[in-house]
């Protein structure tokens, strides 16, 4: 392109910036603005074309200039937002031309950027509202997005609001159906049931686009299915055959769809699922056979025979990619449902022959170790492994060995011994790797502390797994990720999303999320807890909770078994508990959640713990039955100090009590 | 907003780069792209992937869709709608199709100037302007250069101008990829107007024989070389019904689950006489969507019957496949292809098929049977014997079963319906209401197809 960099060429365009034939013309005039923009040196001449732009007849050239300011205040950095331009523009969001209203919107929210983008208030959000059938689906989408900002005054505009946008949720173009239901859920979002409507009237365009020929749209619809599925378990489950696998799809869409057909099993359907998955096991895609096997035992958590008896009949195909997969499914599902253990310790012979990788190897030693006493030849199996020990190149099996033989030597001792002395001999004496030697003096030391000792540390209760771990939690309420439906959230994933904003600078994702803040029933929690935070506690003086303590599940069993309820306080609780506020509110005061129950469970527990500055542990749990309206609140504490435990109480009665407060 | 659009070829050269915004660093991002697409890890999607620098995300999202073995792409830094973005880029991808004739890398490459003033257009600042055809045509200069010289009367060849079938041997007309804007001066040749329902079918059938799933993705589209501004009215099937309340007339109806219609369409004479009326600007557009599943009017096209023996001792395996083609027998289905994915380490193949112009021959670890053309009721098979010495097995005697072994199947098919829909719904007529413009009448070509997505049958 000639006209970039050369001097002569800037000078003909200042020129032509001046003559008023050229403006009159207004694809030339165009096509001078657009490229002379982004030079430098020519800034001041092309303000007043602009300015005239604005007001120029052709709707043509009035869609440039408009975006053109948008262009020059950005060109000119900082500088001070020009008040008279401000207003000329948000007077043009009555111009005729459908284009020019929305190169307004989008020009303002540019210009604005640092005042938090354009307002819509009443009159502009019922003019936009007015306009939108004039406009094309591009426009529509960007209007739909811009109107999240508005907040209805009363209950009747905003259902006035909601008829007007209904026929929005028909429209053929899938961009403005998502658009339309996104505002439906943000704007409705004190009415479950109105979202619950809006959510059943997008299936249809959801299922079509799953179905579509556009395979991103496609993995895109396909996603938000999956989003809708967290909160509404049921959604799309009579439609569960549109989830099916074809052999021609790509790999991203065949795991996608595996996902959605995971969670939307119920009674009805989860004879055909199953059947389905099974099919997709012995598929000439090792990836997307393992993929199905792990499916089937996320399913095992609620149809367990079914799903184990499938498993076990994978176990007989005797493939090796097959085998791995499904003895580490039978390590998760004997931890979460121990009723399935008998059936998997009956499957468990003969696997050994077909594991070859470090992943499959530590979870069969595993099994092997902890349910030893139930399969009769575990010993031998252990055996061969010790047997061929020098060998092995996976430190991380050999330290799974050393554990599991461990345990087993405690519940048949006779049969273990002899291979548990030469095992502890090799990696004391001739292993290199460090943390084998460790784990090898360790299990010895821990012999010679005595059998007892060594069972009361190894075999002593394990946790709970009614108590599900955090990020675990199923069916969040729709407003919870109301604000992420149709962006980019639900297709990169929530936790994916969590990890690319935190990286990102700060710079840039200030401007770009305005809405958020509109939305998240939580968000007004967070400045008043900070305020409370910022006033309260270094009065007190004595409590000064550290920000960082995080301890490990594990370490708060031990200690919470170790010690003795200090303070038990009855609080006052209305309703069901928001697993998520609470979590975000306890932090906000630096105190770490441990294990929460699902929302909606009965009884309802969590155990919290925080640490002050001098080291003291505050362990607490809470706990609500479904009958009284009381909240239970025990806490234990490492230093019995009696100041700092009662500033540990009312702090977090302040938590409890905004919470509740926040809800009612 | 877009801060950058490109379009790279299927091996990652950059054919067309845009950027909108001029906040992000060059043309390199182009070839960022393409490294983080081929190095992704098979757990993650490549439709949006996010860009890192250093180790940290950066925060640039690259968007992008895959169209005729091209990847349209958009960067974005914004968390924008997926469904838009995407469907933006679909359009695009028609629009430059519409303009150029044909999407390819080749027509790209020879038409790189009008690309970039059509990209000029649709997009200012990295917003979308207008994707409507008679709006850009108005200031759209550039001529699309065009490799063949068009001929009216080469039409040996008409094949449908978007479907796009897993066979290449469809070609699209030369009549139908032709650009809208071609040279104005032969008013005569403009004068056309191809009409299409294309269906698209996934079908899964168990072991046993019992249907699992039956989908059917229907299409009707149309491409216009006729002036902007003519009318025109399609008449569809009078028996054609929504939705499973509704039935209308006495025979059994033609029934869809759902019916979406392009905005332009106007239907007050739908309810009545099932008629669409519509003012179609020049180009391509898909005027109705509709999808039906699991009650088909019509029998499925092809039964497969196969049976295996397999005699695991000395690691014969013998399949044999008996295919019954449904269809009326005035219908025939074309280019028909079946695919049986084969356990591994099969090493040869001994064939006796029922009809000689079939084909089979083995490739990539699958078996694949090729019929060019199979008749409406007519039945047609293949024996296949093959060698498979390596295949573990449950443990057995040396007798030949019947079970099959790991790694066989499912067969899928391909194929092509010309002249049928699965649905049964026809266009009854296209009339249209046009000004005299030159004194020839246009033409008009309506076809019906109908092919398979996935026609999957488990063994």
């Amino acid at each position: 392109m000639p006209y970039l960099g050369s001097e002569d060429v800037v000078k003909e365009l200042k020129k032509a910036l001046c003559n008023p034939h050229i403006q009159a013309d207004r694809l030339r005039y165009r096509n001078v603005i657009q490229r002379v923009i982004r030079m430098p040196g020519v800034q001041e001449y092309i303000q007043q074309p602009i300015l005239n732009g604005l007001r120029d007849k052709a709707s043509y050239v009035r869609r440039v200039a408009v975006l053109g300011c948008a262009k020059m205040h950005n060109l000119h950095g900082d500088s001070e937002v020009d008040g008279a331009l401000v207003n000329e523009l948000y007077s043009l969001l009555r111009d005729q031309d459908p284009i020019v209203v929305v190169n307004c919107l989008r020009s303002l929210e540019e210009i604005l950027k640092q005042e938090g983008g354009v307002v819509i208030n009443k009159p502009i959000a019922h003019h936009l509202l007015n306009r939108m059938s004039k406009l094309d689906q591009w426009g529509q989408a960007e209007v739909l997005h811009f109107l999240l900002r508005y907040q209805p005054r009363s209950e009747e505009e905003l259902f006035d609001i909601l008829n007007l946008l209904d026929s929005f949720l028909k429209s053929s173009s899938a961009g403005v159906v998502m658009g339309a239901a996104k505002l439906f859920l943000i704007l409705a979002k004190k009415f479950p049931h109105v979202q619950t409507d809006v959510l059943v009237r997008v299936k249809g365009p959801l299922l079509a686009a799953c179905s579509s020929e556009s395979r991103e749209l496609c993995f895109a619809a396909l996603c938000h299915v999956r989003q809708i599925l967290h909160s509404l378990p049921g959604h799309f489950s009579s439609q569960y055959k549109k989830f099916f696998c074809s052999y021609s799809e790509p790999h991203y869409i065949k795991l996608q769809k595996v996902e959605v057909l995971c969670e939307l099993v119920n009674d009805e359907n989860v004879q055909q699922v199953l059947e389905e998955l099974r099919g997709y096991c012995t598929d000439v895609s090792a990836d997307f056979a393992q993929a199905a096997i792990f499916a089937i035992g996320n399913i095992a958590r609620t149809y367990t025979d079914q799903c184990v008896q499938i498993l076990t009949e994978l176990l007989e195909l005797r493939q090796e990619h097959i085998t791995t997969v499904v003895v580490q499914t039978f390590r998760d599902l004997v931890w979460l449902c121990p009723q399935c253990t008998e059936a998997v310790c009956r499957a468990l012979p003969g696997c050994e022959e077909h594991i070859q990788d470090s992943e499959g190897k530590q979870a069969l030693i595993w099994l092997l170790g902890v349910h030893g006493e139930r399969i009769p030849n575990a010993p031998y199996v252990l055996e061969d492994f010790v047997e061929n020990v020098k060998s092995e190149t996976f430190p991380a099996v050999k330290m799974e060995l050393l554990t599991a033989l461990l345990r087993l030597f405690l519940s048949r001792p006779a049969e273990c011994q002899d291979m548990l002395g030469r095992l502890l001999h090799y990696c004391i004496e001739e292993e290199k790797d460090m943390a084998v030697r460790d784990r090898g003096l360790f299990c010895y030391r821990l012999l010679l502390a005595g059998v007892d000792e060594a069972k009361r540390i190894l075999c002593s209760p394990k946790s709970d797994p009614s108590l599900r771990l955090l990020e675990d939690q199923a069916e969040r309420p729709v407003n919870s990720w109301a604000a992420d439906f149709n962006t980019l959230v639900p297709v990169y994933g929530k936790a994916r999303w969590a990890v690319i904003s935190k990286c990102q600078g700060p710079e840039r994702c200030g401007p770009e999320l305005p809405n958020t803040a509109s939305f998240a029933t939580s968000g007004p929690l967070i400045p008043q807890e900070d305020k409370e935070r910022g006033q309260d506690l270094p009065d007190s003086g004595a409590l000064m909770l550290v920000p960082d303590c995080q301890l490990t599940a594990e370490y708060f069993e031990k200690t919470w078994l170790s010690l003795q309820v200090a303070h038990q306080q009855v609080l006052p609780w209305q309703g069901a508990v928001h697993p998520d506020t609470f979590q975000m509110a306890l932090q906000v005061v630096n105190i770490q959640t441990i294990a929460m129950s699902r929302a909606g469970a009965q009884p309802w527990k969590a155990y919290l713990s925080a640490q002050d500055d001098t080291g003291c542990l505050f362990l607490t749990e809470l706990l609500l039955e479904p009958k009284t309206s009381e909240m239970q609140v025990s806490v234990k504490q490492s230093e019995a100090r009696t100041e700092t435990l009662n500033s540990f109480m009312s702090v977090l009665e302040t938590v409890i009590g905004t919470i509740g407060d926040l809800k009612s | 907003m877009i801060s950058q659009f490109f379009i790279l070829s299927s091996k990652g050269d950059p054919l067309i780069y845009k950027d909108f915004r001029g906040d992000s660093g060059g043309r390199d991002v182009a070839e960022l792209f393409y490294r983080k697409l081929t190095g992704l890890p098979g757990d993650e999607s490549p439709v949006v992937m996010v860009t890192a620098r250093g180790g940290h995300h950066d925060g640039r999202h690259f968007i992008h869709i895959r169209h005729s073995g091209l990847y349209l792409v958009a960067t974005t830094w914004a968390n924008i709608s997926p469904f838009s973005l995407l469907e933006l880029l679909s359009r695009v991808a028609t629009l430059l199709g519409d303009y150029c004739g044909s999407l390819c890398e080749a027509t790209i490459s020879r038409n790189v100037a009008l690309v970039y003033e059509l990209l000029d257009e649709v997009l200012d600042y990295g917003y979308v302007q207008t994707t409507a055809t008679e709006m850009l045509r108005n200031f759209i200069q550039t001529e699309a250069v065009v490799s063949k010289p068009f001929s009216l009367f080469d039409l040996s060849s008409v094949g449908l101008f978007g479907a796009e079938t897993q066979q290449s041997k469809v070609a699209p007309s030369s009549a139908a990829s032709r650009p809208v804007l071609s040279s104005r001066s032969d008013q005569s040749q403009k004068n056309e107007v191809f009409l299409d329902v294309v269906e698209r079918l996934s079908v899964l059938i168990a072991s046993n024989g019992s249907l699992l799933k039956v989908d059917v993705q229907g299409e009707i589209r149309l491409k216009s070389f006729l002036p902007s501004g003519s009318e025109m009215r399609i008449g569809l099937t009078e028996e054609f019904c929504v939705g499973k309340s509704e039935l209308r007339g006495y025979g059994p109806g033609i029934r869809v689950d759902e019916v979406s219609f392009h905005s332009s369409v106007q239907l007050d004479e739908f309810e009545s006489h099932r008629i669409l009326r519509l003012q179609p600007p020049q180009g391509e557009l898909t005027v109705m969507r509709y999808q039906l599943s699991d009650d088909l009017p019509s029998p499925l096209p092809f039964r497969l019957f196969p049976s295996v023996q397999w005699d695991r001792g000395s690691g014969r395996l013998q399949v044999y496949l008996k295919l019954r083609c449904d269809l009326p027998p005035k219908s025939q289905a074309l280019n028909v292809r079946l695919h049986l994915p084969l356990p591994r380490g099969v090493v040869s193949l001994s064939q006796e098929l029922s009809s000689p112009e079939q084909k089979a021959e083995l490739g990539e670890g699958a078996l694949h049977w090729d019929l060019p053309r199979v008749q409406g009721g007519s039945q047609l098979s293949g024996l296949f014997q093959m060698d498979v010495p390596s295949l573990p097995g449950p443990p057995g005697h040396g007798t030949p079963t019947s079970a099959s072994p790991l790694g066989l199947g499912p067969a899928s098919l391909s194929f092509e319906l010309p002249r049928h829909t699965c649905s049964g719904l026809q266009v009854r007529f296209l009339r249209l209401s046009c000004r005299p413009c030159g004194n020839t009448n246009p033409h008009k070509w309506v076809r019906h197809l109908s092919h398979s997505s996935a026609y999957v049958i488990r063994i």
